[in-house]
C-alpha cells in the first residue's frame, strides 16, 4: 500500500538543481554568439572536449582516489578508433557521423576494459606507476603500428562524408559552428550523465573505496571490482571525447597517446579541482588557455603551469573550485566584506613580485631559446634587455621587494582568514544545537 | 549446526606463534566475550575469522560452511560482520552516506549505477532508522571525520550492523570511553544486536558481565575456558593463567554492577 | 658468442644504472610511503650538474660534487615543499613531486638549453678494455660497473652496520610500525630523501656521458624504474636488482637482434606474406619491440604475479 503511494506522489526536481542545468544549457547554447572569430570558436570547442575529458578523469581521481599517468591512452585511442570510423563512413558506411563521438566512446569502453584489468590489480601509488607504464606503452606500440596509427605523420580523415536525413538538412559538419554545437550537446549530455553517476549506487561506493579501502572490503564490496567498473566508465566517457576530437581536426596522431598529454589531465584536472563536481570543468578551461594562449605569450609557460601548480598543491590542494567555494561560504556567513582589502594587497604585491620572477625567466629564455632574435624584449608592456646588467638588477629588485611585501600582506590576509574561519564554526555549532 | 565454528585454527607471524589451536563453537543466537591478558592474540582472532589474515592451518565454519582463507568481502557477503578496535569509518562521507554504504551491498544494489541513490526509499527508510537508534541524528550531513570519538564509535558499530549480518564480531567497541558513555553503550549494542550471534572483544569487565551469555578466555593463543560467566570466574585455570587476584576483584565488583542492573 | 658476451655485459652495465635509479626511488618509498615522480628529474640534474662542473673544473671533481648538490637541492625539496603536503595524504605527495618533475624540467631548458650539451667521457676511462673478435667492451662501460658495485657495496655496509640504516631496514618491512616513528624522526626523512636524490645523481655523472645528456632523459628512464619498482616488489631491493637486470640485459639484447616471428615461422615451415593475418604482429622485428620490452614484462607480472617478483605485501 505504502508503496503505490509512493509511486503516486509527486517528488519536483531540486529547485536549484533546475536552475543550474538550464543556466548551464543555456551558456552553451549562446557562447558562439560572444565568440566573435573563428579562433574564439575554435578555442570554446577544444574547451567542450577537454571538459569531457577533465571530468571523465575526476571520476577516477576525484570519485576514486585514483591517480592515473596514462589518461590520456583512452582519449586517443577513441580518437584513432573515431578516424578510422569516419574513414569507413567516407566508404559508404551508413552510420550517420554525429554518432562517431560514441564509437569513439564504446572503443574508450574496450581498452579500459582490455587494459583496466591490468592497471586495477594494484590500488593506490602502484596503480599509479602501473599506469605510468601501461601508458608508455600504448605509445610505443602505437609507433610499431604504422598499419593502424599511420606512424609519424597520422592518419586524417574527412568530417563532411556520410548521409542521412539530418546531412540532407545542412548538417554537413562543414562549418564549425555545427561542430561547436554537436560538442555542446554531447558535453550537455555527458555531464549530466557523469553527474547522475556520482549519485548511483556504484558512484557512491567509489568514494567509500577512495576514503577507506579496507573497510569497503569488510561491508561486502571487492574494491578490485569496484576500481576496474570506475576505469570502464571512466573510460567510455573520455572515448567520447576522443571521438569528438576526431571529428573536431579531422586527424590524429600517436602524441594523442603520449605521457605529456596524460599528464595534463592530471594537472588540470586537479588545478580545476577534484573535490567538486564543477571542478574539472574549470580546469579544462584552464587547461586551454595555458595550451593555446599562454603558450602564444611565452615559451616558458610549462614553467609558470608547474610552479603554479606546485604552488595549489601545497597551499590549496582544492584547486580553484575549492577556492571558489569556501570565498561563497565566506559570503554566505556574511564574512566576506573584511577579506576585501587583504585580497587586494596580497594580489597587488603578488602581482609585483610576479612580474620580477617573470622578467627574470623571459631573460633568461631569450638567451638561451631565442638567441637569434636579439636580446631585447618586453614583458607586460615594460622594455627590458636581456643583454644588460640594470635589466636584471631591476628584475632581481622588484622580485625581492614585491615578494617581501607578498609575504607580509599574506600573512595579514592569513590572520584575517582564520578569524572569520573561527566565526563560521561558532555560526555552525549554533545552527546545529538548534536542531535538537 | 554452530553459527560460528574454529577448529584447530593457529596463526603464525614468521617464527612466532600468535594463534596455537583454537576451538571454538559459538551456537546461534549466543553472545561470547572474548577475553583474555594483552598480547593473547583476540584481535588476531578475529581478523583471522573475517578474513583479513589467512590462518597459518585449521578451518573456519560459518553456519557450518567453510570459509577458511576466503576474502574479506566474500565472508561479509555470508553475514559475518565485524567492527574495528582503530575505528575505520569511510572519513570524508556523511555519518548517513556512511551508513548508507555499508548497507548497499547487502540491500542487493551490489555494484549497480543505473538508479539514483534518492530513488532506493527501503534502503534509505532503513538507513535513518539505524543513524536514529545510533542517535546519530542531528549529525546526520556531517563527514564522519570531524566527529567526536564515542560518535566514531557509535558509527563504527553501525557500519558493522548495517549489512544486516547474523553474526557479529566487535573488537572493544567501548575502548577508550568514559563510564557513562559506556553504559549507554552498552544498551546500545545490546538493543541493535537482538536476535543476532555476538562476538565481543572486551576488556571492560562490566561490560563483559553485561553481555555475554559465555565467556571464552584466550591466553597466549589458546582457549583455556570457555563456559557460562559464574562458571569461568570460579574456574581455578583461569584464575591461575589470567591475572589472578585482579581478575577476580574485577569480576566480583563487575558482577554486583551486573546484579545491582 | 661474442655478441651475447659483450651484450651481456653491456646489459648487466645498463641493469646496474637502472638499479642505482631504482634503489634511491625504493628507499624513498618504502620509507616515506612516497613515490618520487621527481626520481628521474634529479638524475637528470646530476648529469647536466655534472656536465658543467666538469666544464668548470674536471669529471673527477664532478663526480663527488654533483651527487652532493643534488642532495642538498633534494632535502632542500622535501624540508620546504614536501613536508608541508605530508597531512594531505600520499596522493598530494605524489602530486608535489610530479609538479617538480615539471619545473626541473624547464629549468633544465631554461639553464642549458633543449639541445644535447656535449658532456663527455673523461680521456684516461675513453677506449676500449678488451676486444673479443671484432668487437671491443669500453673502459667506461667498466668504470660503470664497478661504481655501481661499490655504491651496492656501501649501500649494504650503510643498511647492516648503522643505526639510521636499522631504522631503514624497519622500514622496508614494516612501513605502518615506521610510519607512526617516523613522525618522530623527520631528520630521517630528510636524510633518506636527500640520500635517494643522491644515489639518481650519482647514476646521472656516470649515465650522462655513456648515454646522451639532454632534456628528454628523465622522461625516457622514468617510466622504466617505475616498472623495475613494481616488478621487483614494491619495497624490496633485492627485487628491484633482479628486475633492474633483467630489464638491462633483456633490453640490450632485444636491440641487438634482428629476428622477428616471419623468421621463426619460416623455419618451422610455416610462410608468412602480407596477406596473412595479423602480418604486422608477425613481421615486427625484435629490436624494434625492444623500447617495449620493459611494460610488457610489467603486464606479464602483473597478472602472473601481482605482487611481483620479491614482493611481500599485497594489494
Amino acid at each position: 500500500m505504502s508503496s503505490i503511494l509512493k509511486a503516486l506522489h509527486f517528488k519536483p526536481l531540486d529547485g536549484v538543481r533546475i536552475v543550474v542545468w538550464s543556466a548551464f544549457a543555456l551558456i552553451l547554447l549562446l557562447m558562439p554568439l560572444a565568440a566573435q572569430s573563428s579562433f574564439a570558436l575554435t578555442l570554446l570547442c577544444l574547451t567542450g572536449i577537454a571538459a569531457i575529458a577533465c571530468m571523465s578523469y575526476n571520476m577516477l581521481l576525484g570519485q576514486a582516489g585514483m591517480l592515473s599517468f596514462g589518461h590520456a591512452v583512452y582519449t586517443g585511442l577513441g580518437t584513432f578508433v573515431a578516424i578510422h570510423a569516419m574513414n569507413k563512413i567516407v566508404g559508404g558506411w551508413w552510420v550517420p557521423m554525429w554518432l562517431i563521438p560514441l564509437v569513439g566512446g564504446f572503443a574508450g569502453l574496450a581498452f579500459g576494459a582490455l587494459l583496466g584489468y591490468v592497471t586495477t590489480r594494484k590500488a593506490g601509488t602502484p596503480f599509479s606507476m602501473i599506469t605510468l607504464g601501461v601508458g608508455e606503452l600504448v605509445f610505443a606500440a602505437a609507433l610499431m603500428f604504422p598499419e593502424f596509427f599511420g606512424g609519424e605523420a597520422g592518419i586524417n580523415s574527412n568530417r563532411t562524408g556520410g548521409s542521412g536525413w539530418l546531412k540532407d538538412m545542412g548538417l554537413t559538419f562543414g562549418p564549425q559552428i555545427q561542430v561547436y554545437y554537436l560538442i555542446a550537446i554531447y558535453l550537455f549530455i555527458c555531464t549530466a550523465a557523469m553527474y547522475a553517476f556520482t549519485q548511483t549506487p556504484l558512484g557512491r561506493i567509489a568514494n567509500a573505496v577512495r576514503d577507506n579501502a579496507e573497510r569497503a572490503e569488510f561491508v561486502g564490496y571487492d574494491t578490485r571490482w569496484v576500481r576496474y567498473l570506475i576505469v570502464m566508465a571512466s573510460s567510455f566517457f573520455a572515448g567520447i571525447a576522443g571521438g569528438l576530437t576526431a571529428i573536431n581536426v579531422e586527424a590524429a596522431t600517436a602524441d594523442l597517446l603520449h605521457g605529456v598529454r596524460s599528464g595534463g589531465y592530471l594537472l588540470f584536472t586537479f588545478l580545476g579541482g577534484v573535490g567538486f563536481f564543477f571542478g574539472p570543468i574549470i580546469g579544462s578551461i584552464l587547461l586551454v588557455f595555458a595550451l593555446v594562449v599562454l603558450s602564444e605569450f611565452t615559451k616558458a609557460w610549462q614553467l609558470y603551469v608547474g610552479i603554479i601548480f606546485l604552488i595549489m598543491v601545497v597551499f590549496a590542494p582544492g584547486g580553484f573550485s575549492a577556492l571558489i567555494m569556501l570565498n561563497l561560504r565566506r559570503v554566505k556567513y556574511g564574512e566576506w566584506r573584511k577579506m576585501r582589502w587583504p585580497y587586494v594587497g596580497m594580489f597587488f604585491f603578488g602581482l609585483i613580485a610576479l612580474w620580477g620572477f617573470a622578467a627574470l625567466v623571459e631573460m633568461a629564455y631569450q638567451i638561451q631559446v631565442a638567441a637569434g632574435s636579439g636580446t631585447a624584449l618586453t614583458v607586460a608592456r615594460i622594455p627590458l634587455d636581456a643583454a644588460s646588467t640594470s635589466s636584471w638588477l631591476i628584475a632581481v629588485a622588484v622580485l625581492i621587494a614585491g615578494g617581501v611585501a607578498f609575504e607580509v600582506s599574506r600573512r595579514k590576509f592569513q590572520r584575517v582568514w582564520n578569524e572569520g574561519e573561527e566565526h563560521i564554526a561558532e555560526a555552525i555549532k549554533k545552527a546545529e544545537a538548534a536542531i535538537v | 549446526m554452530y553459527a560460528l565454528e574454529l577448529q584447530n585454527l593457529t596463526k603464525n607471524f614468521g617464527k612466532t606463534a600468535i594463534i596455537r589451536g583454537v576451538n571454538l563453537a559459538v551456537k546461534k543466537g549466543e553472545r561470547v566475550a572474548v577475553i583474555g591478558p594483552n598480547g593473547a592474540g583476540k584481535s588476531t582472532l578475529f581478523n583471522l575469522i573475517s578474513g583479513r589474515f589467512e590462518p597459518s592451518s585449521g578451518n573456519i565454519k560459518l553456519h557450518g560452511q567453510d570459509i577458511t582463507g576466503k576474502r574479506p568481502y566474500e565472508i561479509s557477503r555470508r553475514g559475518l560482520a565485524r567492527s574495528f578496535q582503530i575505528t575505520n569509518i569511510f572519513s570524508r562521507l556523511s555519518v548517513f552516506e556512511n551508513l548508507r554504504c555499508a548497507a548497499l551491498f547487502a540491500s542487493g544494489q551490489k555494484y549497480s549505477f543505473w538508479k539514483p541513490l534518492s530513488k532506493l526509499d527501503a534502503l534509505n527508510d532503513r538507513t535513518e532508522a539505524l543513524m536514529a537508534s545510533l542517535e546519530l541524528k542531528r549529525r546526520r550531513d556531517v563527514p564522519a571525520s570531524l566527529l567526536t570519538y564515542s560518535e566514531q564509535r557509535a558509527l563504527e558499530v553501525g557500519l558493522t550492523i548495517a549489512g544486516g549480518g547474523d553474526v557479529i564480531l566487535l573488537d572493544e567497541p567501548t575502548a577508550g570511553m568514559s563510564h557513562s558513555e559506556t553504559d549507554r553503550f552498552v544498551h546500545l549494542i545490546r538493543s541493535v544486536t537482538v536476535g543476532k550471534t555476538l562476538l565481543t572483544v572486551e576488556h571492560d569487565m562490566g561490560v563483559v558481565f553485561g553481555l555475554a551469555d559465555r565467556i571464552a578466555v584466550l591466553v597466549y593463543g589458546e582457549v583455556i575456558a570457555f563456559d557460562t560467566p559464574e562458571k569461568v570466574r570460579a574456574d581455578p585455570k583461569v584464575k591461575e593463567a589470567y591475572l589472578g587476584a585482579v581478575l577476580d576483584a574485577d569480576m566480583n565488583h563487575a558482577a554486583m554492577a551486573g546484579a545491582a542492573a | 658468442m661474442e655478441f651475447f658476451t659483450i651484450s651481456l655485459l653491456n646489459g648487466v652495465s645498463y641493469g646496474l644504472l637502472l638499479f642505482m635509479l631504482s634503489a634511491g626511488l625504493t628507499l624513498i618509498f618504502s620509507m616515506m610511503g612516497v613515490l618520487n615522480f621527481a626520481h628521474a628529474s634529479f638524475y637528470m640534474l646530476g648529469a647536466y650538474l655534472a656536465f658543467q662542473v666538469s666544464e668548470w673544473t674536471n669529471f673527477w671533481v664532478a663526480f663527488v660534487i654533483a651527487p652532493v648538490l643534488v642532495a642538498i637541492l633534494g632535502g632542500l625539496f622535501e624540508r620546504v615543499v614536501l613536508r608541508k603536503t605530508h597531512k594531505f595524504g600520499h596522493v598530494a605527495e605524489l602530486l608535489v613531486t610530479f609538479g617538480l618533475s615539471f619545473v626541473i624540467l624547464e629549468l633544465v631548458q631554461l639553464i642549458w638549453g633543449r639541445t644535447p650539451v656535449d658532456y663527455k667521457v673523461p680521456t684516461v676511462l675513453e677506449g676500449s678494455l678488451f676486444k673479443l673478435y671484432s668487437s671491443s667492451f669500453p673502459v667506461y662501460r667498466a668504470f660503470m660497473m664497478l661504481v655501481a658495485f661499490a655504491m651496492l657495496g656501501s649501500l649494504f655496509l650503510v643498511l647492516k652496520k648503522t643505526r639510521i640504516g636499522l631504522v631503514i631496514q624497519a622500514a622496508l618491512t614494516h612501513p605502518e610500525t615506521t610510519e607512526a616513528l617516523g613522525h618522530n624522526v623527520p631528520q630521517v626523512f630528510a636524510l633518506v630523501f636527500a640520500g635517494g636524490c643522491a644515489l639518481a645523481a650519482l647514476a646521472g655523472v656516470i649515465g650522462g656521458n655513456a648515454f646522451i645528456t639532454e632534456p628528454g632523459m628523465a622522461q625516457a628512464v622514468g617510466a622504466i624504474i617505475f616498472v623495475v619498482v613494481v616488478v621487483g616488489g614494491m619495497g624490496s631491493l633485492a627485487g628491484a636488482l633482479i628486475a633492474s637486470i633483467l630489464i638491462g640485459v633483456a633490453q640490450t639484447f632485444a636491440v641487438g637482434l634482428d629476428w622477428s616471428f616471419i623468421g621463426g615461422l619460416q623455419t618451422l615451415g610455416v610462410t608468412v606474406t602480407p596477406e596473412t593475418f595479423g602480418y604486422p604482429v608477425w613481421k615486427l622485428k625484435i629490436s624494434q619491440v625492444a623500447p617495449i620490452l620493459p611494460y610488457l614484462l610489467l603486464v606479464v607480472m602483473l597478472v602472473v604475479r601481482p605482487k611481483g617478483i620479491m614482493g611481500t605485501r599485497d594489494e
